[in-house]
């Protein structure tokens, strides 16, 4: 099997507030390969954006206890020094945000702004780092790439601004992207573009991608392993077939049947959606956190943390059901709706 | 209650039947002027550029398209929060264009609105109980010692705690809030609801909530919505017609079914094949018309049909001079295209699928 590119070990981010501690990321293992596309999904507050947002460094140390390991090609990245780990973030793994609109300076134009990251990371003359940023525009699929560099970002629709973010965060030929929501700002239309842009642009650039999002529709078409983030653990984790066609976590079967189908039937159908609300960080239930929530719950589930444990070799869900009650319960509940 | 099934099962009501609202040729361009002392008129931006449209009692009317298409102005006008340019919009059998004074008061009591975004449309500095009871007290139809247990009530309704009555609005969840915002909205018992993107800003989980709510209480109060959104599968699982809209116009409209199974227009293809579907075997199975560019601007539309330039199946001079008319297909459907798609062009399932 292949080096994985990355490997996060028992990550654990937790903020100290005034009102308690803040679990954030609670014990989160994965590892990726290089050129794989792994989809990390869960609702807001689930954890899934400040763990990118730890392997990108982008969380303040003095603010956060930060546990564990991140390795990357071969390097902890959470023992680098500062300036070390500014080189590998840009260079290596750069990412893009949900919302275009905020994430461009609107006093720069929109090439030099991609130009000045060239021009961090690389020794080149302005001039080359222009040329390299209308390249990139092209790259992304915006036209007329020279006249749109000298444009400012209020002049760019938001598709066009979240393709001139891709350009920038690709323009160091990093080996991950990191994509945190990146369409949830975004028309269907302008979404579906955008995902099959960044399914081109990885074949190109031989990257590996990871896209979070909240919306288990957006990344069934590409995604290869998918995991799925609750209150700061990951609760399932598999491939692609093993999520849509054979999940075993309550919560997942939750997020599959709160999606409104495209389907045939002329009846209005119900959505199921997942009673409750997320649980505070702060206060997380005992046991199962999902367990106030979950409709298959038992006793167990309050009081024992379960853990996430393998089906098969690599489809693992940290839940106390039965793997043979796992399946029953899809099969009757879940897959009789699609 | 039996009448309102065989109501929304059928896909064209009788036209015998008064819509609640009726549009017709409706028109809002916004002047672009140039100077400061001045103003100079130097364009218009077409955002809504002639629409007839019928909402009957009791459906719900879908409206989808892109950023940019109109949808939203079109429900503005019909609100009568912006004027027409042109065109009429009838509420009930009766002219409400030109509307003013006590008329329009009164009016806004028969329609409502529950806007996108949970976090800006809910004043910060007012507490729960307040906003919601905000209609009342504007209103009077009740007393004011009265007005506390009715918004109690609302808030129940509306799946939230009534305790939470002298809460702030940054104390609830994305969720919750446009609860609050459909509490609202309900407040007055208004006959239509113009609901514009109201789950776009939610998660899927709590957008499913929301959905389930707006049903539940349209069956309890036989409220008649129109529907506002960019994506088709949320549409289509809420509306009984579905119209299209394209650069302020009307491209397609068809009861969901039709239009799930077969699109006329390109553009109606392209919306449905860019959903999203949790189910990799079937959206490698569905057929893609991928849309190249961004909607055109609407202060200068392109001539002829106005989807020419981005449509895949343009013929050329055809689509560029001669503007296609909505024209009947299936039973209940209309669409403006003159190479319209064959069926079952984009999502192939056999008929039981």
């Amino acid at each position: 099997m292949a080096e994985p590119l990355l490997e996060v070990k028992n990550l654990s981010v937790h903020f100290p507030t005034d009102d308690g501690l803040v679990k954030a990321v609670d014990g989160v293992s994965f590892s990726l390969l290089p050129g794989e596309t792994l989809g990390v999904v869960g609702e807001s507050g689930s954890g899934k954006s400040v763990s990118f947002l730890t392997v990108m460094g982008l969380i303040d140390t003095k603010r956060a206890i930060i546990e564990g390991e991140i390795i990357f090609q071969g390097q902890d990245l959470l023992t680098l020094p500062p300036d070390e780990m500014r080189t590998v973030r840009g260079e290596k793994i750069s990412m893009i945000f949900q919302d275009p609109m905020t994430s461009l300076h609107p006093y720069y134009k929109v090439g030099d702004q991609i130009a000045e990251a060239v021009r961090v990371h690389q020794q080149v003359s302005k001039q080359e780092a222009h040329e390299q940023a209308v390249e990139m525009l092209r790259r992304v699929g915006i036209p007329r790439p020279d006249e749109r560099a000298d444009q400012y970002p209020h002049e760019f629709s938001g598709g066009m601004r979240q393709r001139a973010m891709i350009a920038m965060a690709l323009s160091l030929n990093p080996d991950l992207l990191i994509a945190d929501e990146p369409t949830t700002a975004l028309d269907v239309t302008v979404q579906a573009q955008i995902l099959d842009l960044l399914d081109r642009l990885k074949q190109e650039f031989n990257a590996a991608i990871v896209i979070v999002t909240h919306d288990l529709g957006v990344v069934a078409e590409h995604c290869d392993h998918i995991q799925v983030m609750y209150a700061g653990k990951i609760v399932e984790a598999g491939d692609r077939r093993d999520i849509y066609y054979g999940a075993h976590h309550p919560y997942t079967w939750g997020l599959l049947a709160s999606i409104p189908r495209l389907n045939d039937s002329d009846v209005k159908e119900r959505l199921s959606p997942i009673r409750g609300l997320p649980p505070s960080l702060i206060f997380v239930p005992p046991g199962c956190a999902f367990h106030p929530r979950c409709p298959h719950v038992f006793d167990r589930c309050r009081t024992e943390v379960p853990e996430l444990l393998p089906a098969d070799g690599h489809h693992a869900s940290r839940c106390h059901l039965s793997l043979a009650e796992k399946e029953r319960i899809f099969q009757e509940e879940v897959m009789a709706r699609s | 209650m039996s009448v309102e099934v065989t109501e929304r099962s059928e896909p064209q009501p009788a036209t015998e039947q008064t819509p609640l609202v009726r549009i017709r040729g409706l028109r809002k361009l916004f002047p672009i002027t140039r100077g400061i002392l001045f103003q100079k008129r130097i364009g218009d931006v077409h955002a809504v550029d002639g629409v007839d449209l019928e909402i009957f009692k009791g459906e719900t009317m879908g409206l989808v398209g892109e950023t940019g298409c109109g949808k939203s102005t079109l429900a503005r006008v019909v609100m009568r929060l912006y004027e027409a340019t042109e065109g009429t919009i009838e509420f009930e059998g009766h002219d409400i264009t030109q509307a003013k004074g006590s008329d329009l008061r009164d009016l806004r009591r028969e329609m409502q609105m529950i806007f996108q975004d949970p976090f800006a449309s809910l004043n910060p500095r007012k507490t729960v109980g307040s906003i919601i009871g905000a209609p009342y007290r504007l209103h009077k139809v009740v007393p004011r010692n009265k007005i506390k247990t009715e918004v109690q009530q609302l808030m129940e309704l509306v799946g939230l705690n009534p305790e939470h009555f002298n809460r702030y609005p940054h104390e609830f969840s994305g969720g919750q809030r446009q609860r609050i915002g459909v509490a609202r909205a309900l407040a007055l018992r208004p006959k239509l609801i113009v609901c514009d993107e109201p789950v776009s800003a939610l998660d899927v989980s709590i957008q499913a909530q929301v959905l389930n709510l707006l049903e539940d209480l349209q069956e309890e109060f036989n409220l008649t919505y129109l529907f506002i959104a960019h994506d088709l599968s949320v549409v289509k699982h809420v509306s009984d017609r579905v119209a299209v809209m394209y650069l302020g116009k009307i491209v397609e409209m068809a009861v969901g079914q039709t239009l799930y199974r077969n699109p006329k227009h390109p553009y109606s293809g392209a919306l449905l094949s860019a959903v999203p579907i949790p189910d990799p075997d079937l959206a490698a199975a569905k057929k893609r018309i991928i849309l190249e560019g961004d909607v055109p601007s609407p202060i200068d539309p392109p001539s002829g049909c106005r989807f020419h330039p981005r449509c895949p199946n343009a013929q050329f001079p055809k689509c560029s001079e001669d503007e296609p008319e909505l024209l009947p297909h299936h039973p209940g459907q209309v669409a403006a295209c003159h190479f319209p798609l064959e069926d079952r062009a984009i999502i192939d399932t056999p008929a039981d699928g």
